[in-house]
C-alpha cells in the first residue's frame, strides 16, 4: 500500500500571511491573503479560512481584486504567472504567463484587460531594478494564456509594492525610490519627478518609504524614513508643486493607505499605532494603539467599512470604520525561538516563543494560533535596540498542570535580570495563572529544565551557568484557603564546580541525569545521592536523554563526536557510534529516538532504539542547513502503517524547525491522501448569504448533496463515482463566462462516456488459465467483500480507476461474457 | 487591541509563620486586660458553672472574679500566710486552698468564713483540690505527704507518703472518685488509688515536676517540670507518648482548651504555647514577665494567666456580635443595589444592545507612563513614598517604578533637568531605602540594583549643579557611606555562611555531596555584595 517513497518532508503551515497587503472583497465579507504559494480566504466576521486557492508554484507576491468582476481577484507570483480565481467558490479562471519573476501587481478601472506588474529591469539579470510595466492580459478562450505583450511604463522603481501607486481612477502612477518621487500620466505620457534635498535642516532623513493616491482628489502621500507625511498637490507641473508636512511617528511610516472616499487618510509604522488623519482638518487624529508588532500593511474595504493592518508578527487586524478592532487574524508567529519545541499535552498545540515576551499555542491540526500566554506582563515597548524581556525557557509537566518558564533581559550587558515563573492551569478559567514568581532563581543564566514525570511529586529542575543545579518543590497546601501552594528550592547540587549543561529525568522519575561537561551524573531523585558518573571523553556532553517505555534502562548522550548509549543497570557503556548528533529526541510514545546529524551541509535523520545500534529508519538530507529544534506530537489516531520503516511515525508525528525557521514535518502517503480527501467534503460553501433563492435552491442541492454522499459511502472512495456525471454536471453547471475551452472539454467528455475497463488485464492472460482463476475468484470474493471496508479506509480515493459498482450477480455475468468473448476472438486470431 | 499592561508591583510574600486555623482561632482575642495583685499570681481555676467565675489565688488572698468584672466579686482573707492551690468543686458553690502554715481551708462561694480547716500537715500546703465525688479533698504538701481529708467531718482519711520530695501538683481523677494524680519535685509523678491504698503507678518525668494534667477521657496524663512537658499514656501503663521541649525555661502550668483539647503550656520564659492535637506549637502568646498559673474558660472565651510581678492578665475572645455591629456603623455608605443599578438588566429579544467600553482603571503613575511622561511619573512614585501618613508608604511602588523606567530605557530623561528639590526627594528615598530589608525583604537585590544605576546616572547629572549645592551634596556623601557599610555587612554575612558550611561540610558524613541547600535569593544578595 504504501509505496517505495511513501514518505516525504512536507512543509507544515506556518505561512507569512502578511507579507503583502491583504484585500477586501466588496462587501466586506472576505479577506484575501498571500500566504507563501497559496491565496487564502479568510471570512472577516468569524476569522476562519473559507478557501485556500492553491496553483502557485512560487511564493504568491501580490493579490488585488478585479477591476471589472469584484467577484474575481488576481494573483501574481514569483513563479511568473498571474492567476485569475473565483474567490467564492475557490475556482482557478485562467492562467497568464509572463515568464519572469513578479513582485507586484496594480491595475486600475480604466486600463481594462492591463495589468502593470513589477519586474526585473533585465529579463535575464537578476539585478537591485526593476520596472513597472503594462502587461496586456490577452482574451481567449484557453486556460492557460501567454501573456508577452509588456510596454514599460516607469524605470528604476523599488520592489516593495508600497511604493508604487495608482492614483485617482488610473489617471497616472506615482512610484517613489530613495529621496525621488516620480509621477507618469499615462494620457500626456509624461514623466515628473520630485526630489527631495538629502539632509533636512536637521540632518533628518527624508527618504521616501511608501506612497498613497488620493481616490478622489490629485493629491499623493508619502511616508518618510523620519516618521513624516508629505501631501503632494499640483505635481502636474514641475516647477510650482506644493506639498504639506504632518509629523507624529517617532519612527519611518511603515505603510500609507487612503480610505475609499479620500476623507482619511491612515498611516502605520513600527510604535503599532493605527493613525487616521481627517484630510479636511489636517490636525485631528485618532489612534488606536497597541495593534501588535510592527505595522507593514493597511488596506480598506471597498466600501470602505473596514480596515485592516498586517503586522510583522504574522497578524491580520481586521478593524472597523469607527476604529473598533473586530476580528484578529493570527498565523504562526515565527521571530526568535529561543524555547524548545514543546507540545501541550492538554491542547496537543505546539507551544514556542510568539510574541515579544508571550508564548504561542498554536494547532497543528487547523494551522492557526490558538492562543498566546503573556509571560513577561509588561507592556511592550515598540522602540528598536531596546532590551526587552524575552521567554527564554519553558517546560511543561507530565499532565499538562504545571507551566515553568524562564525570562531574560540584559543578555548583551553584564547585568542580567532573569526570573523564573511556575503556572498552573486552571480548570475553570481554562488558561494557565500565574503562581510562584521566583526573581534570580540562579546567579545566572538558566540553561536547561524539566519536570519530573512522577506523578506523586510536582519536581522542577533547572540547571545554569552558576557550576550549579536547583531543584524546585511544590510546598504542601496550608490549612486557609487564602494562600495557595507554592515552589521553593530544595535541593542545590554541583558536582566539582563543573558547569551543568542538560537535565533528564528517567521516564519512572527516579533518576536524574545531570551531564557536567564530559562526565553524567546520575543522582536518586528521593535523596539527592550522587548514585554513579558515566564519562566517555573526549568532548562535552551535549545532549541527554533517556529511553522510554521497554528502554527506559539505556541513557542516551551526545558529544560533537559520538553518540553513546549506557545501560543504567550495569552502569557501562552499552554501545556508541561516531556521529556528529546535533538534535536527539525521544519519543514519549514509543521506544524510538530521534537523531538529527548534519553531515555536508544538509541534515540527515536516524530513527533508531535504544536498545540496538542499528537505525529503524534513515533519510539522507531530509533538509538543508541545520535543524534547530524538533518535537513528536502524539497523534489523534493512530496510524496503522503495515511497512516495517515507516511503523515509527504510527504513533506520533515528528516536527522540526530549520535554520530557516520552517516548520517541516514527515507526511506518509497514506496520511496524504486521507488529508486530501477531507478537504474535497470540507469544500462545502457554508458562507452563501441565506436568501429566499438560496432557501429555494438549497433544498434541492441538499438533497443531491445526500445522495452524492451516499452514494460515496456505499460505493466506496475507492470506487469512484462514474466519472460521466461528474464531467457532465461540470459541464451543465459551470456557469459559461468560467467554463474552459470547448476543445479542452470534448475529449473529457467523451472520455466520460467511456466504459471503464479493469478487464483488460485478464483478457491477455492465456485462455486455459482463466478457467481455473475463475473458481478461484469466486471463493476468494466472498473473502474480498468482508474485507471491502477495511481497505477502503486504507486506500482512500486511490487515484486507481474502479469500474461502477455493480451487483454480484452482474459482475459475473459481465466476466463470464467477457472471457468467453475473448477466448473465441484468440482462437480465431490463432487459427 | 491589547490593553494597556500597568507596571507589576512585586509583592513580597511575607515570611516567618504560616497563617493556619488555629492561629486564626487563638489571635482571635482583644487587648489582655491587666489586673494588679499583691503578690505572684500562684492558681487560678475556673469555676465549671456559668457563669465561669474564677478564682485567683495570689499572696494571703484567694480572690473570685466574675468572668468581665475587672473587680473581685468575693475576696478570702482568712490566711496569715500566703495561700496556695485555691479550686473549686465540681458544682462550684465551694472553695479549697492550702496555705503556707499548713493549713487548708474549705470556703463557701457564697459566705466568707471559712467552713471547715483542715489541720495536720505539718509543712507549707501547695496543692488542694476536690475528688470528683465532692466530698472528699485532697491536698500535697511540702511535708511529703499527699492526704485525703473528709468534708463533713473534718477529718484525716488517708496519708500517704511515697514521694521523696515536696509534692507541687495534684490532679483529681473526674471519672473516678478514688483516683488521682500528683507530682513531686522527686521528678516523679505518681498515681494513687484511695480503694487500694497506696500507688498503682509511677512515672519518671526527670525533672522536677511543676503540674500535672488529665486529659478529659482520663487516658492521657500531662506532666510538665524542666523545660519539659510530657505526655504519658494511662492505659499502656503510664508509657511515655511524647516528650515536648518548646520552652527554654521551666514550664510552670499546663491547662486544655475546652473546644478540642489543644494543651497550652506556661513558663517562665515569658511564652504561652499552644499545642495542636499532633503536639505541634500552633500559637504562641507573649507575656511581659515569667509565668506562674494559667487556665483557659470553658468555650476558650477567656484566657487568664498569672505571672510573678503579681500581674494577672485576661484575654477575653472577640465576639462575632461586635464584628457585626461594626458593620452596622459602617452603613452610610450607598447601598450594594446603587451600584449595580441597571447593570443586572437582561435584554431582551429585540433590544439592540449597544456596549460601552469598560475604561480601565489606572494608578496615577500608570496613566503617565501610558503617556510617556516618564518624569511626571517618577514624581508621582516619589510622592507615594515621601507622604507624611504612614499607611500610605509604598516604597515598592517607586521601586518599581524605577524598574520600569530603566526596562525602558528612559531612567536617564527621567532623571534629567530635575532641580534641587526634587534630587532632595529622589535621595531622601533612596537613603532611607536603598538597605531596608525590612521593607524590601526579597527584592534587596534587585533594588540594589537599580539604585546603584540610578546613582550612577544621578552623578551625571549632579555634576552640573553639584558646585553650589552642600545640601545635595551632604545626601549623596551619606548616601555612599551607607552603601558602604552595607557592602561591609555583606561581607561579613557572606564569611559566616562560609564557615558555616565548613561546619556542615565536616558533620555530614564524608561522600561526594554538596553542602546543604542555601535559599537562592540570599546568594543573590552576596553575589551583589561581593
Amino acid at each position: 500500500m504504501v509505496e517505495e517513497s511513501g514518505i516525504r518532508v512536507v512543509r507544515c503551515g506556518g505561512n507569512k500571511i502578511s507579507f503583502r497587503a491583504p484585500i477586501i472583497s466588496k462587501d466586506s465579507r472576505f479577506l484575501l491573503c498571500a500566504s507563501g504559494d497559496l491565496v487564502k480566504v479568510f471570512s472577516t466576521s468569524t476569522e476562519e479560512c473559507v478557501h485556500v486557492l492553491e496553483g502557485h508554484t512560487g511564493q504568491v507576491t501580490g493579490v488585488i481584486l478585479n477591476p471589472t468582476n469584484h467577484l474575481q481577484v488576481y494573483s501574481c507570483s514569483a513563479d511568473g504567472t498571474i492567476r485569475l480565481w473565483d474567490f467564492i467558490d475557490g475556482i482557478l479562471i485562467k492562467i497568464f504567463v509572463c515568464g519572469w519573476p513578479i513582485f507586484s501587481i496594480y491595475v486600475s478601472e480604466k486600463h481594462v484587460g492591463i495589468a502593470f506588474i513589477t519586474i526585473h529591469m533585465e529579463s535575464k539579470k537578476h539585478g537591485e531594478n526593476f520596472q513597472l510595466v503594462a502587461l496586456h492580459l490577452p482574451k481567449v478562450p484557453e486556460q492557460e494564456v501567454e501573456a508577452r505583450e509588456m510596454s514599460a511604463v516607469l524605470c528604476n522603481i523599488s520592489s516593495n509594492p508600497g511604493s508604487t501607486a495608482m492614483g485617482r481612477g488610473g489617471e497616472y502612477v506615482a512610484s517613489v525610490m530613495g529621496r525621488q518621487l516620480t509621477v507618469y500620466f499615462f494620457k500626456k505620457l509624461k514623466t515628473y519627478r520630485f526630489s527631495l534635498k538629502a539632509t533636512d535642516k536637521k540632518g533628518a532623513k527624508n527618504a521616501f518609504t511608501c506612497v498613497a493616491c488620493h481616490p478622489k482628489d490629485d493629491c499623493i502621500a508619502t511616508g518618510h524614513e523620519d516618521g513624516k507625511i508629505r501631501l503632494w498637490r499640483n505635481f502636474n507641473q514641475k516647477k510650482e508643486y506644493t506639498y504639506s508636512t504632518q509629523h507624529w511617528h517617532h519612527d519611518a511610516v511603515g505603510t500609507l493607505c487612503f480610505t475609499t472616499e479620500g476623507m482619511h487618510l491612515l498611516s502605520g509604522g513600527v510604535e503599532s499605532v493605527l493613525v487616521q488623519w481627517h484630510c479636511e482638518e489636517v490636525n485631528k487624529k485618532d489612534f488606536l494603539p497597541r495593534l501588535g508588532g510592527a505595522i507593514s500593511h493597511i488596506c480598506v474595504s471597498p466600501d470602505g467599512q473596514m480596515y485592516s493592518t498586517s503586522h510583522l508578527d504574522n497578524k491580520i487586524n481586521i478593524i472597523h470604520c469607527s476604529l473598533k478592532l473586530s476580528a484578529v487574524i493570527q498565523g504562526l508567529v515565527k521571530g526568535n525561538i529561543w524555547t524548545d519545541l514543546m507540545i501541550d499535552p492538554r491542547t496537543r498545540a505546539l507551544v514556542m516563543n510568539g510574541r515579544p515576551g508571550h508564548l504561542q499555542f498554536y494547532s497543528l491540526q487547523q494551522d492557526k494560533q490558538l492562543y498566546s500566554l503573556d509571560i513577561v506582563q509588561q507592556e511592550y515597548i515598540n522602540q528598536e535596540g531596546l532590551d526587552q524581556f524575552e521567554v527564554m525557557r519553558a517546560a511543561f509537566s507530565v499532565g499538562g498542570t504545571w507551566l515553568a518558564t524562564v525570562e531574560e533581559r540584559g543578555r548583551c550587558t553584564s547585568d542580567l535580570e532573569s526570573s523564573l515563573k511556575l503556572w498552573v492551569y486552571n480548570e475553570k478559567a481554562q488558561s494557565f495563572e500565574l503562581n510562584t514568581t521566583i526573581t534570580a532563581a540562579h546567579q545566572d543564566r538558566i540553561m536547561h529544565m524539566c519536570f519530573s514525570p512522577s506523578t506523586e511529586t510536582t519536581m522542577l529542575v533547572t540547571t545554569a551557568w552558576d557550576n550549579q543545579f536547583k531543584v524546585w518543590l511544590l510546598g504542601l497546601d496550608s490549612d486557609t484557603q487564602k494562600e495557595h501552594a507554592s515552589w521553593s528550592c530544595d535541593y542545590v547540587g554541583s558536582y566539582h564546580g563543573l558547569q551543568p549543561t542538560n537535565c533528564c529525568f528517567s521516564s519512572d522519575g527516579s533518576l536524574l541525569a545531570v551531564s557536567f561537561k564530559e562526565v553524567v551524573t546520575i543522582w536518586s531523585s528521593d535523596t539527592w545521592e550522587l548514585l554513579t558518573t558515566l564519562c566517555q571523553p573526549p568532548g562535552p556532553i551535549r545532549e541527554l536523554c533517556f529511553g522510554r517505555l521497554s528502554c527506559s534502562k539505556y541513557l542516551l548522550g551526545t558529544t560533537a563526536k559520538n553518540l553513546f548509549c549506557w545501560n543504567l543497570l550495569t552502569c557501562s557503556l552499552e554501545w556508541s557510534t561516531p556521529m556528529d548528533v546535533c538534535l536527539l529526541r525521544s519519543d514519549p510514545l514509543s521506544e524510538n529516538v530521534v537523531a538529527f546529524s548534519l553531515h555536508s551541509g544538509n541534515t540527515d535523520l536516524f530513527v533508531f532504539r535504544p536498545s540496538e545500534p542499528r537505525p529503524l529508519f534513515t533519510q539522507k538530507a531530509v533538509c538543508g542547513g541545520k535543524v534547530q529544534r524538533c518535537v513528536f506530537s502524539p497523534r489523534e489516531e493512530p496510524l496503522d502503517s503495515c511497512d516495517e520503516r515507516f511503523q515509527w511515525l504510527n504513533r506520533s508525528r515528528l516536527y522540526f524547525l530549520t535554520e530557516l525557521m520552517e516548520l517541516l514535518t514527515f507526511s506518509t502517503k497514506a496520511e496524504d491522501e486521507r488529508i486530501l480527501n477531507s478537504r474535497k467534503q470540507l469544500l462545502v460553501d457554508d458562507s452563501v448569504a441565506v436568501t429566499p433563492f438560496y432557501l429555494l435552491l438549497g433544498k434541492h442541492r441538499q438533497q443531491q448533496e445526500e445522495k452524492q454522499n451516499s452514494g460515496v459511502s456505499q460505493a466506496a472512495d475507492r470506487v469512484q463515482p462514474p466519472q460521466a456525471s461528474v464531467a457532465i454536471k461540470e459541464l451543465l453547471h459551470t456557469p459559461a463566462h468560467v467554463l474552459p475551452a470547448a476543445s479542452f472539454l470534448c475529449s473529457m467528455f467523451v472520455n466520460s462516456l467511456l466504459i471503464s475497463n479493469t478487464g483488460s488485464r485478464e483478457g491477455k492472460e492465456p485462455a486455459e488459465q482463466v478457467e481455473e482463476s475463475e473458481k478461484e475468484e469466486d471463493d476468494s470474493e466472498e473473502e474480498m467483500e468482508t474485507h471491502d471496508y477495511e481497505q477502503e479506509v486504507r486506500t482512500q480515493g486511490s487515484v486507481e480507476e474502479a469500474p461502477p459498482l455493480l451487483s454480484k450477480a452482474e459482475e459475473k455475468e459481465l466476466r463470464r461474457v467477457r472471457k468467453t468473448d475473448f477466448s473465441w476472438v484468440t482462437n480465431l486470431a490463432s487459427s | 487591541m491589547a490593553s494597556f499592561k500597568p507596571v507589576k508591583v512585586q509583592t513580597i510574600p511575607k515570611l516567618g509563620e504560616r497563617v493556619t486555623e488555629d492561629t486564626l482561632y487563638w489571635k482571635n482575642y482583644k487587648a489582655p486586660v491587666q489586673i494588679k495583685e499583691f503578690a505572684a499570681v500562684t492558681k487560678i481555676e475556673f469555676s465549671p458553672l456559668p457563669p465561669h467565675n474564677y478564682v485567683v489565688t495570689a499572696s494571703t488572698r484567694i480572690q473570685v472574679y466574675g468572668p468581665h468584672s475587672l473587680e473581685p466579686v468575693r475576696t478570702f482573707t482568712r490566711f496569715h500566710d500566703a495561700a496556695y492551690g485555691g479550686s473549686f468543686r465540681g458544682d462550684g458553690k465551694l472553695l479549697v486552698a492550702g496555705s503556707e502554715e499548713g493549713l487548708i481551708r474549705l470556703f463557701d462561694t457564697g459566705g466568707r468564713v471559712a467552713l471547715r480547716q483542715f489541720t495536720g500537715h505539718s509543712k507549707a500546703v501547695h496543692v488542694t483540690s476536690f475528688l470528683s465525688d465532692g466530698y472528699r479533698v485532697l491536698s500535697g504538701s511540702d511535708d511529703l505527704s499527699s492526704r485525703v481529708w473528709d468534708v463533713a467531718s473534718g477529718t484525716e482519711l488517708n496519708s500517704y507518703t511515697e514521694h521523696t520530695d515536696y509534692i507541687r501538683a495534684a490532679a483529681a481523677s473526674k471519672l473516678n472518685p478514688d483516683l488521682y494524680v500528683t507530682g513531686s519535685y522527686d521528678h516523679t509523678v505518681k498515681l494513687f488509688d484511695v480503694r487500694v491504698g497506696g500507688s498503682v503507678m509511677t512515672m519518671q518525668h526527670g525533672h522536677p515536676v511543676e503540674s500535672v494534667l488529665l486529659y478529659p477521657s482520663e487516658a492521657l496524663l500531662v506532666s510538665t517540670g524542666g523545660r519539659y512537658v510530657k505526655v504519658w499514656d494511662l492505659l499502656k501503663g503510664g508509657q511515655q507518648l511524647v516528650s515536648l521541649k518548646n520552652h527554654h525555661k521551666t514550664v510552670t502550668c499546663a491547662c486544655l482548651s475546652t473546644t478540642d483539647n489543644k494543651l497550652l503550656t506556661g513558663s517562665l520564659d515569658r511564652h504561652v504555647k499552644v499545642y495542636n492535637s499532633s503536639y505541634k506549637v500552633v500559637h504562641n502568646f507573649d507575656y511581659a514577665t515569667s509565668i506562674l498559673s494559667l487556665a483557659v474558660a470553658p468555650d476558650d472565651k477567656v484566657i487568664a494567666v498569672g505571672m510573678t510581678n503579681g500581674v494577672l492578665s485576661v484575654r477575653h475572645r472577640k465576639h462575632t456580635e461586635e464584628k457585626q455591629e461594626v458593620l452596622g456603623k459602617r452603613r452610610r455608605n450607598p447601598a450594594y443595589r446603587v451600584f449595580i443599578k441597571g447593570k443586572n438588566y437582561v435584554p431582551k429579544q429585540d433590544d439592540f444592545l449597544v456596549s460601552k467600553t469598560v475604561k480601565q482603571h489606572l494608578q496615577k503613575h500608570d496613566r503617565q507612563l501610558k503617556c510617556f511622561q516618564v518624569s511626571k511619573a517618577l514624581d508621582t512614585a516619589l510622592e507615594v513614598s515621601i507622604c507624611i501618613w504612614r499607611r500610605f508608604h509604598k516604597p515598592e511602588v517607586t521601586v518599581a517604578v524605577m524598574t520600569e523606567l530603566n526596562r525602558r530605557g528612559t531612567l536617564k530623561n527621567a532623571l534629567a533637568g530635575r532641580d534641587e528639590q526634587s534630587l532632595t526627594t529622589l535621595l531622601n528615598f533612596l537613603i532611607k531605602y536603598v538597605c531596608a530589608h525590612s521593607h524590601i525583604h526579597a527584592r534587596e537585590m534587585t533594588h540594589e540594583y537599580i539604585n546603584s544605576n540610578i546613582i550612577f546616572i544621578l552623578c551625571i547629572s549632579l555634576n552640573v549643579i553639584l558646585g553650589d549645592s552642600n545640601k545635595l551634596m551632604r545626601l549623596l556623601q551619606r548616601l555612599m557611606e551607607l552603601l558602604g557599610r552595607e557592602a561591609e555587612l555583606q561581607q561579613e554575612l557572606l564569611q559566616v555562611l562560609g564557615i558555616l558550611d565548613t561546619l556542615f561540610a565536616s558533620l555530614t558524613p564524608r561522600k561526594e555531596v554538596t553542602g546543604p541547600a542555601v535559599p537562592p535569593i540570599m546568594q543573590g544578595s552576596q553575589l551583589q555584595a561581593a
